[in-house]
């Protein structure tokens, strides 16, 4: 952040810049090998920091699966907040203690 | 030519003057008065500017602070609770650097509760990071509202103001004054151009976003510059006002010091009768001098020790106190003159809720000081006050 008068913003989406990973005490991880697919966790994510990785090679339950967008956690931003932990329909993400 | 003026009436003009842009306000007593001629400006063509009514002081800051963030030149007035319903967005005005200027009528905090004068509103806003200048007369009631305007736009500065008049005893009462012609204003203020601007599609930028641990620091650090800064600006558009208009200002003004073993320093409108008493003092040949602070913040420490280097006692008038520890000003010049022998300071608390402050209350300010010239005499002295009355329900 560009010190100004007044804590003015001059530039616009500085807030890249904050990375607000830091904060994490628990950290989600999804396990492709059981991973649909669904975008639910994409869907639900507050912040958001989970993305569409397109041709992907992360492994899947199956064959068909690869083909489609997979979701990734940007952990850089993720805060832990659990929510996709929580929404996933086939559990695939496990919540685990942030060691750092 | 000099017209009979009310204090109030005194900030009016000067903010008629200054060709405000924005008033927004709430009417509080002693200051009703301020708001009133505003509006009466503005429905008479004779001001162009915007008068917003709102429904609290909370407001009424937070407006003035959206209207200097577009640049316009924004001036308010407001006493006692008023003053403290504002007090969190104070902090904000300062923080984002706004030259917003406000003219106070110094007024007691309830409870119980009072409408008249003394300094506990202001300087209970003493840490907000706003300017505080304290006006002995009507006549620099205008003036200092005006050169307020000056000091807090400079570019090195860019910090808010706030100018104390003392509830009624200025407020309220007539004086001559006399009122600069506008163009000699206009020369003297030119036009308010701000760093930024908000809705500026050309150069859009984030207001009063966040600043994290990591940069918060360096903002209050800026502020702190600022009132250094402030400090050499108000000297520089001191003197400019002086060779304008022929009135002469400093952020101390000392009389009859020099050969003084005794100095009292006032601030606001009980100079006049100190001025009076040592006047009458001094004929005794009694070696008085005074001490007037215009300035508060930034508090004038250099000054202050060049003016008292070789004295032998100061009596520090306080028309407010700090519960705990005794006057605000006491404790500042207590600071400023820390690691010097001399001079001995002494305390007095007086006038507070409006009860006046005359020859007597300086006549036994001074038995008490001349005391201390010999002997060790109370730090803080409550003068005029019936203690035994108070000492005996507290059960002391």
């Amino acid at each position: 952040m560009k010190i100004t008068r007044g804590a003015v913003v001059e530039e616009a989406g500085n807030s890249i810049e904050n990375k607000t990973g830091t904060w994490r005490t628990f950290k989600p991880i999804i396990d492709y090998n059981k991973c649909i697919r669904c975008m639910v966790c994409w869907e639900f994510c507050p912040e958001p920091s989970i993305y569409k990785e397109d041709g992907s090679e992360k492994p899947a339950p199956n064959e068909a699966l690869k083909k489609l967008p997979v979701p990734v956690i940007d952990y850089d931003y993720c805060k832990g907040c659990g929510i996709c932990v929580n929404e996933c329909p086939v559990k695939a993400i496990e919540f685990v203690k942030e060691v750092k | 030519m000099k017209t009979m003026l009310r204090g109030n009436e005194s900030v009016a003009y000067a903010f008629k003057l200054a060709r405000i842009d924005v008033f927004p306000m709430f009417p509080i007593t002693p200051s009703t008065l301020v708001p009133e001629m505003i509006s009466k400006f503005v429905a008479n063509g004779e001001l162009d500017a915007e008068f917003i009514p709102l429904d609290s002081e909370h407001s009424a800051i937070s407006a003035a602070i959206g209207a200097s963030l577009k640049g316009a030149r924004v001036g308010t007035a407001t006493a006692s609770q008023g003053l403290a319903l504002m007090h969190e967005i104070l902090f904000i005005a300062s923080g984002m650097r706004l030259p917003i200027v406000m003219g106070i009528g110094n007024r007691a905090l309830s409870a119980p509760i009072n409408i008249w004068c003394d300094h506990q509103d202001t300087i209970a806003q003493r840490d907000t990071g706003w300017l505080q200048f304290y006006a002995e007369s009507n006549q620099e009631g205008l003036d200092l509202i005006l050169m307020a305007f000056k000091i807090s736009e400079d570019k090195r500065v860019l910090l808010p103001s706030m100018v104390g008049l003392d509830a009624f005893v200025l407020t309220h009462t007539m004086e001559p004054v006399d009122i600069p012609e506008q163009s000699k204003v206009d020369e003297f203020l030119g036009e308010f151009k701000p760093n930024y601007r908000i809705l500026d599609t050309k150069n859009p930028a984030t207001f009063g976003a966040f600043g994290s641990p990591r940069h918060y620091m360096e903002f209050k650090y800026a502020q702190h510059l600022a009132m250094q800064a402030a400090s050499h600006v108000i000297d520089e558009v001191f003197e400019e006002f002086e060779r304008k208009f022929g009135r002469k200002y400093s952020k101390i003004t000392e009389e009859f010091t020099e050969d003084a073993d005794i100095v009292f320093i006032t601030m606001g409108s009980c100079t006049g009768t100190a001025r009076e008493f040592i006047k009458m003092k001094r004929k005794e040949g009694k070696k008085i001098g005074l001490i007037k602070l215009t300035v508060f913040r930034p508090f004038p420490k250099d000054e202050l020790r060049k003016a008292l280097k070789g004295k032998k006692v100061v009596a520090v008038v306080d028309r407010n106190f700090s519960p705990g520890f005794g006057g605000a000003v006491y404790g500042e010049v207590l600071a400023t003159m820390y690691g010097r022998d001399e001079p001995k300071i002494i305390d007095f608390i007086v006038g507070l809720g409006g009860r006046d402050i005359t020859f007597d209350t300086f006549e036994k300010i001074l038995e008490i000081t001349e005391k201390g010239l010999e002997g060790s005499v109370e730090e803080i002295n409550w003068i005029e006050v019936d203690k035994e009355a108070v000492e005996k329900e507290e059960m002391i």
